[in-house]
């Protein structure tokens, strides 16, 4: 069917870089941290990542300098390889395989002779275990005072080997003391000079143990200040922990200590520069902080926050192009796609967040843009036990100066129920914005901004209800406006009602039993008269909104249906996480994949891309102007671990910068196809000599110090250009019908019999929007720049010729 | 087990006072321990902590210090005297005047040829001990302010001493002040107080260690008087510090009721640089640590909260043994009640005054377990005040109710006691032998007392209702010198046993007025002792819990005792911390005996199998939920009941009901003074 061996999924961006301890190079200049399935190079000072070092395949459990040659670095891997990198550079030097290890129930700590070798990849294979047991943190083993012992802490147990004695001590501890402290043992760091060895505790304590070459005379002391379990520890005796403040123990003065509060969220790693300068410690909410002597925090990284779950949809902001979803509680995150980077935060929720377990507090539920990017919408709930149900409506309006949102209107309690659904109208034209939202009391609102009035006209205008409208007593669950503000439909339950927003009179009803519907969605641009929605059902259906009628419905388990803002394409994600990318005027997908990613996807977005892409491959076309992202849930050490996956076509040209060379050659490309058509009907002509072309690709992809003199490549050049120019616009359109025609028989040869009677239709529709529907991939501004650079040609031909 | 009517008597509001100073000597391994209210007490920490000594306290005489000398213990208080214990008689055995106002301190060197006091008025006052006393040798340079603590060098060259906001070095040849070194003052409201140099420590490698009361432990050099490294400890005061022998750890004691422990370890492995370096912190007391001692294995601290509290280092012991088991020392481990079995009435002994209660009634029947109503409540009956200073050492009551003495360090009391109309009178014309009575006992028909006087002797004494008359001295052929700590009587009035602190028993045939037999020796000392009133056979616990039953017609262990020795006791029996301190028997089964320790009371069925190792101590909970003919086939000979907690006394009366007498630990805690306030996490 569909070729679709240059689409694939590309993992892009919002891995976790909290997963495993940072390090700081020698110099301190550069952070490096496992992400995900790459390494991170940061700058300390600027917060910009350098280097992705990719080339693992599996998450990768580990980064370290190497001690030999400090400009190089360690990485494993969950695929069984420890890679060296040059990471100033970004280069792989060296792979080594580790020989898989035999299945065994408790985690050993071996050690790995790395052979001396030259080439590039090296199996390791002299293996020998030195502990057996021990935890699956890393932060649970460390190597001692220059690397004389090793001290490895699981559960009660703390175990410390000595190399040159080959002899392991075991301490252990009670399980629990009297007042019902846990003793068990979350973390281990070491002195670098002295033999001391500090143990943190699920209790919040932090044991100094000394004397540990003795098996009866080891003595311990201990430091109390944390009051939850201590997850970090780092050798300059920096502890944190749940309580986001970062201690400084002074070693011998215990009962001095220096604190860093507020660094925002749970420390699960600390690292220190060799100098013991920087200090950087890792949050749970994705963030690394640098930290400069103990003091000032310098830098903040932050990646995407992952909360603990995304309520609201992944939203693009049509201002900064920025994915917008849940971030810490109460926030939605500004996170920038192309950067892979967290811009801000936005405090939707403004509220101190206080840290308890078993604290309902307001979480963000559900948010809207505008088409342009002026009004968000955002709505917050609180559920406790027992009590009702708090619901905030807030309207947030972008104030240029500060470029930021700001407060606009709060609505508190503007339905009874929870909110099921909300959208803005998208017509960009129309002097009012409208905000529709429909909620579990059996009502859908519409919120219109109210004219500046009179008695308040220096607090601006403000938001205020506008229809109230209910249908049968059913629940409202999905909403969508058209593409132009001039319809609105609600689906309750079965049902879906088409409303006009201008006199809020019920237009239609269209229904399609037997089971409530799921997604609703307008077409865009020509296909905006078409209404998609996908029912529990296991139905995606199709009415057109002229007849009133049913165009088209096909059984497919939707669980996700989105529209591209930017083309008619539709994209619906199946349960086993299948993506079928369709024109609703359509039915056939113009693209199909099967399980995209492991798991459900739950939430998607379209992106549109900074710039467009000129692709002639009918199943990459739709990626032109979009990328289509979507999150994954996957399960990984038993915590949701999503990623953002970006769709991303491969182009052959696609690292061919936008010249006028480029849109030429694409051009040839069409035409080559077209003539390649036997019912094309075309005269031989236009089809563009072989020659021609080669040479024009030889022109661009060889070096300029090796090509011919340019007089001696002009004529074959310009020969090319010159028949291009003629008649390159009735061309495209011949072209463009007989592709079109070329998909009607394949159409037709599946046996789907609404599709027959389609064309008709489609005539019967006709008029004006049949000319621009039939160019999909090129919109008016891309033909005028086409014809602006014809013209270009024609004045520098023009030059060329008469010399 | 039997059913018993128990009178439960809790209105025994016995306080022990304050540990004021501890001093151990590790030769003989005995701990002395002197309390706020001046009272010496001897714990034997060979002998499973038993303690064996008590040499009453004087009103008005406040210790401040301990110091043994060899096997000579001499202490120093607030009252300017220096005295000297006579531990054999138990009492004081001279005193010495310092004239130098309050002695805050008191220290020996090395040698023992020396004693050296801190005064109040600054001055350092050396005596020389002498054999049958110590005499003045001469003062060190005087000091502006008081010197608040002492040590000595080992090699007894050099003498530091903790005073006001400063350290002094003094050469002990000299007798001046080579160094002075400052102590910072704490900071903040404190920084305007004087800081009292509480405690200091000097080692044989020339570092000094001082404790403070702006809660710092400090390491100084000795020989340049340079401050090494401050250790802050607590907000409060460090208020003692005690090093071990080998001067490897160090303890101090602070006003938070933790004790600190340091040691002196080196930082690297392989390395002989050693440090001092602050580890393990105890804490178990809620009050001041006022005395510290550290013993070779040990901790022992105790303070204002009156409890002894001995922490094993575990890094000493071996693990999990009964040795390295915490112990907590909160009742003295001898009899502070007496009972009159056929009156009803109990005697209670406080330190300077003594209670009369007759024990309430009831009529009432009910099920075991439940509480009947009090048809007479139980009142006092007389208070008596101990006369002069002197506090009370031992005291008894006849059975009948009608006689009660009382002896002091200086002498002998004995009053006549009449019910009808409460009055009391004292027996003016005591016979000149009986001044001293470290134990007293009347003879079961309240004809005879007992006492126990000098070199394990004891004085018999006829009583009748017109004079007092003094009959004769028994005495043990084995010369031994240490006090008599237990005296019991038969009740056919046959025979008298005694126990000393050198685990001797003697009994003596009171017809024939002459020594019957001597126990053979067991290594530790007894701790209850009695005569069972039809088969005359002698019941000894000792202090390691062993029973003997010694039979006095055959003069040989009884059938039972060897086979008792044969199969050994149970471990669980064995583990237990405090010690029996009472025995008694029951006339309605004579093959039961009866006896308590401080968690619980015991009924050994003689006639029953014993237990054995495997089988369960505490069965009669288990034994309870059994069917009848099941039960005989599991009992043993052990019925022990963990009803009663702290128990003081449990004695059998004459209508065969039970007389407990219970002190419970939180009824004291609550008479304490309120602890330093501590700021509490989450409060």
């Amino acid at each position: 069917m569909v070729e679709h061996g240059d689409i694939r999924v590309v993992h892009r961006g919002g891995s976790k870089i909290n997963f495993r301890k940072p390090v700081i190079t020698n110099d301190s200049r550069f952070l490096l941290c496992a992400s995900g399935e790459s390494v991170k190079v940061f700058s300390t000072s600027t917060e910009e990542c350098i280097h992705d070092l990719r080339g693992h395949t599996d998450l990768v459990t580990g980064v370290l300098i190497k001690p030999s040659n400090h400009l190089q670095a360690f990485s494993c891997s969950a695929d069984g390889t420890v890679r060296l990198w040059d990471f100033t550079d970004g280069i792989l030097i060296k792979v080594r395989l580790l020989p898989s290890i035999v299945v065994c129930p408790l985690f050993q700590l071996v050690a790995v002779h790395l052979p001396q070798s030259g080439d590039q990849l090296v199996e390791a294979r002299e293996l020998s275990a030195v502990l057996t047991g021990i935890s699956s943190n890393p932060a649970a083993t460390v190597f001692g005072r220059g690397g004389e012992y090793i001290a490895s802490a699981n559960g009660l147990q703390l175990e410390v080997y000595f190399f040159k004695k080959q002899k392991a001590y075991r301490f252990s501890l009670k399980e629990d003391n009297k007042k019902g402290g846990k003793n068990t043992f979350t973390c281990v760091a070491c002195h670098p000079n002295d033999d001391c060895i500090a143990t943190g505790h699920e209790d919040g304590k932090i044991r100094l143990w000394r004397n540990f070459n003795h098996k009866k005379e080891y003595t311990y002391s201990t430091l109390h200040w944390h009051h939850s379990a201590v997850s970090s520890l780092s050798t300059n005796l920096l502890s944190g922990g749940i309580e986001s403040v970062l201690v400084q123990w002074r070693y011998n003065q215990e009962n001095q200590r220096d604190f860093l509060p507020r660094l925002g969220a749970a420390i699960t790693h600390i690292a220190v520069s060799p100098d013991g300068a920087l200090y950087c410690t890792s949050h749970s909410d994705n963030k690394i902080t640098i930290i400069q002597s103990c003091v000032k925090v310098s830098a903040v990284i932050q990646g995407l926050v992952k909360g603990e779950s995304v309520g609201t949809d992944l939203m693009i902001d049509p201002r900064s192009k920025s994915l917008v979803l849940n971030g810490k509680p109460g926030h939605l995150q500004f996170y920038s796609l192309q950067r892979d980077k967290l811009l801000y935060n936005l405090d939707i929720v403004q509220q101190e967040y206080i840290h308890e377990s078993g604290l309902q507090q307001f979480e963000v539920v559900k948010a809207a843009f505008d088409a342009s990017g002026n009004w968000l919408a955002t709505v917050e709930e609180r559920k406790q036990k027992g009590a009702e149900l708090e619901l905030n409506l807030k309207l947030w309006a972008f104030d240029e100066q500060t470029q930021s949102f700001v407060l606009n209107t709060t609505i508190s309690a503007p339905h009874e129920a929870q909110i099921t659904g909300m959208c803005f109208s998208h017509a960009t034209d129309s002097q009012t914005t409208m905000l529709v939202s429909t909620s579990k009391d059996g009502h859908f609102k519409a919120w219109q901004l109210a004219a500046q009035s009179q008695t308040d006209a220096d607090e601006g205008p403000s938001w205020s209800c506008d229809f109230v409208g209910a249908y049968h007593g059913l629940v409202p669950e999905c909403c969508s406006f058209s593409a132009d503000g001039s319809l609105l439909a609600v689906s309750f339950q079965e049902v879906v009602t088409v409303w006009s927003p201008a006199s809020w009179e019920l237009l239609t009803t269209l229904s399609q039993p037997p089971k409530a519907i799921r997604n609703l969605c307008f077409g865009r641009l020509s296909c905006s008269k078409y209404l998609l929605g996908t029912t529990d059902s296991n139905l995606l259906c199709c009415w057109n909104l002229l007849t009133c009628s049913l165009e088209w419905s096909t059984s497919m388990d939707v669980s996700l249906l989105l529209a591209d803002p930017l083309s008619e394409n539709m994209a619906a994600f199946c349960c086993q996480a299948g993506l079928f990318v369709f024109k609703p005027s359509e039915p056939r997908p113009l693209f199909s994949q099967k399980a995209v990613c492991s798991g459900m996807v739950t939430r998607a977005v379209f992106a549109p891309r900074e710039e467009m892409l000129e692709s002639c491959e009918e199943s990459s076309q739709w990626l032109n102007r979009s990328q289509l992202y979507f999150l994954t849930q996957y399960m990984v050490n038993n915590t949701n671990r999503s990623a953002v996956k970006e769709k991303k076509s491969l182009v052959i040209d696609d690292s061919v910068a936008m010249t006028p060379f480029y849109l030429l050659l694409g051009k040839h490309r069409q035409q080559q196809q077209g003539g390649d058509d036997p019912q094309s009907g075309v005269s031989a002509e236009r089809t563009p000599l072989p020659q021609g072309s080669v040479a024009i690709k030889e022109l661009l992809q060889t070096p300029a110090h090796v090509l011919p003199s340019t007089s001696f490549l002009c004529s074959m050049f310009v020969q090319s250009l010159l028949i291009s120019v003629t008649d390159s616009r009735e061309e495209s359109k011949h072209a463009e019908e007989e592709m079109e025609s070329e998909k009607e028989e394949e159409d037709s040869e599946e046996e789907i019999e609404s599709s027959r009677t389609r064309p008709e239709q489609q005539a019967a529709v006709g008029g004006g929007e049949a000319a621009e529907s039939a160019a999909p991939a090129m919109t008016k501004a891309q033909v005028r720049e086409l014809r602006r650079v014809k013209k270009l040609d024609h004045s520098w031909l023009a030059g060329l010729l008469d010399s | 087990m039997g059913e018993f009517k128990v009178h439960r008597v809790r209105f025994f509001d016995y306080m022990p006072s304050a540990i004021r100073a501890m001093a151990f000597n590790s030769h003989t391994e005995r701990l002395a321990l002197v309390r706020a209210d001046g009272a010496l007490e001897i714990f034997n920490f060979a002998d499973h902590y038993f303690q064996e000594k008590v040499i009453p306290g004087q009103d008005g005489r406040a210790v401040e210090a301990l110091c043994w000398v060899g096997q000579r213990l001499f202490s120093a208080g607030l009252n300017g005297e220096i005295t000297e214990y006579d531990l054999e008689n138990l009492r004081p055995r001279y005193t010495v005047e310092a004239y130098g106002g309050p002695i805050w301190t008191i220290g020996s060197n090395k040698q023992g040829t020396l004693l050296m006091v801190g005064c109040e008025d600054g001055t350092v006052k050396m005596f020389e001990i002498l054999k049958e006393r110590i005499q003045f040798q001469r003062n060190l340079e005087r000091q502006k302010g008081r010197i608040v603590s002492l040590s000595w060098h080992p090699s007894g060259t050099l003498i530091a001493a903790g005073m006001m906001d400063m350290i002094r070095i003094f050469n002990a040849e000299t007798g001046h002040a080579t160094h002075r070194m400052l102590v910072e003052r704490g900071v903040g409201a404190s920084k305007s107080r004087e800081v009292v140099v509480w405690s200091v420590a000097f080692l044989s490698d020339y570092t000094i260690i001082s404790g403070d009361s702006a809660g710092k432990v400090q390491i100084w050099d000795g020989l340049t008087g340079t401050l090494v490294r401050t250790h802050l400890v607590t907000k409060w005061d460090v208020l003692c510090l005690s090093v071990s022998q080998d001067e490897s750890s160090l303890i101090a004691g602070t006003s938070e009721g933790t004790v600190v422990q340091f040691q002196f370890i080196s930082s690297t492995v392989d390395q002989q640089e050693e440090e001092w370096v602050r580890t393990r912190t105890f804490k178990n007391h809620s009050h001041d640590v006022r005395a510290l001692a550290h013993t070779e294995t040990a901790v022992v601290s105790g303070g204002m909260d009156t409890q002894l509290v001995v922490r094993p280092l575990l890094d000493k012991v071996e693990k999990n043994t009964q040795e390295s088991a915490m112990r907590k020392i909160a009742l003295p481990h001898r009899s502070l009640v007496c009972c009159a079995k056929k009156a009803g009435l109990l005697l209670f002994q406080f330190p300077d005054h003594l209670e009369v209660w007759r024990v309430g009634e009831s009529d009432g029947h009910g099920k075991p377990g439940d509480s009947l109503p009090v048809k007479r409540k139980p009142e006092k009956l007389i208070q008596l005040k101990g006369k002069g200073g002197d506090h009370i050492y031992s005291s008894a009551l006849s059975p009948c109710g009608e006689w009660l003495a009382y002896s002091t360090v200086s002498s002998v009391r004995l009053y006549r006691l009449q019910y009808n109309n409460i009055s009391i009178t004292k027996v003016s014309k005591l016979p000149k032998d009986l001044c001293l009575g470290h134990q007293l006992c009347f003879s079961s028909d309240s004809t005879k007392l007992f006492a126990s006087s000098r070199h394990s002797s004891v004085i018999v004494v006829a009583l009748n209702q017109l004079e007092c008359k003094y009959l004769h001295t028994l005495k043990p052929k084995s010369g031994s010198r240490q006090p008599v700590h237990l005296l019991c009587t038969s009740e056919d009035g046959k025979w008298l046993a005694t126990a000393n602190t050198d685990c001797e028993i003697h009994v003596y045939d009171l017809h024939k007025r002459k020594l019957h037999c001597t126990v053979p020796i067991y290594s530790s000392c007894p701790t209850a002792i009695a005569i069972h009133p039809t088969t005359s056979h002698l019941v000894v616990v000792h202090a390691d819990q062993q029973i003997f039953e010694y039979s006095l017609v055959q003069k040989e262990y009884t059938e039972w005792s060897r086979k008792l020795q044969k199969q050994g006791l149970h471990s669980l029996w064995l583990e237990r911390d405090t010690p029996v301190t009472h025995v008694t028997f029951s006339l309605k089964n004579p093959a039961h005996i009866i006896l308590h320790d401080m968690f619980m009371f015991c009924i050994i069925d003689q006639s029953l199998p014993l237990p054995e190792s495997k089988t369960l101590l505490y069965n009669q909970m288990t034994l309870r939920s059994l069917p009848e003919q099941e039960r005989i086939r599991h009992s043993h000979a052990f019925k022990i009941c963990k009803n009663f907690k702290h128990v003081m006394c449990v004695s059998l009366l004459e209508d065969h009901s039970l007389v407990v007498v219970e002190r419970p630990l939180l009824d004291m805690m609550s008479q304490l003074p309120a602890p330093v306030r501590q700021k509490k996490f989450a409060t």
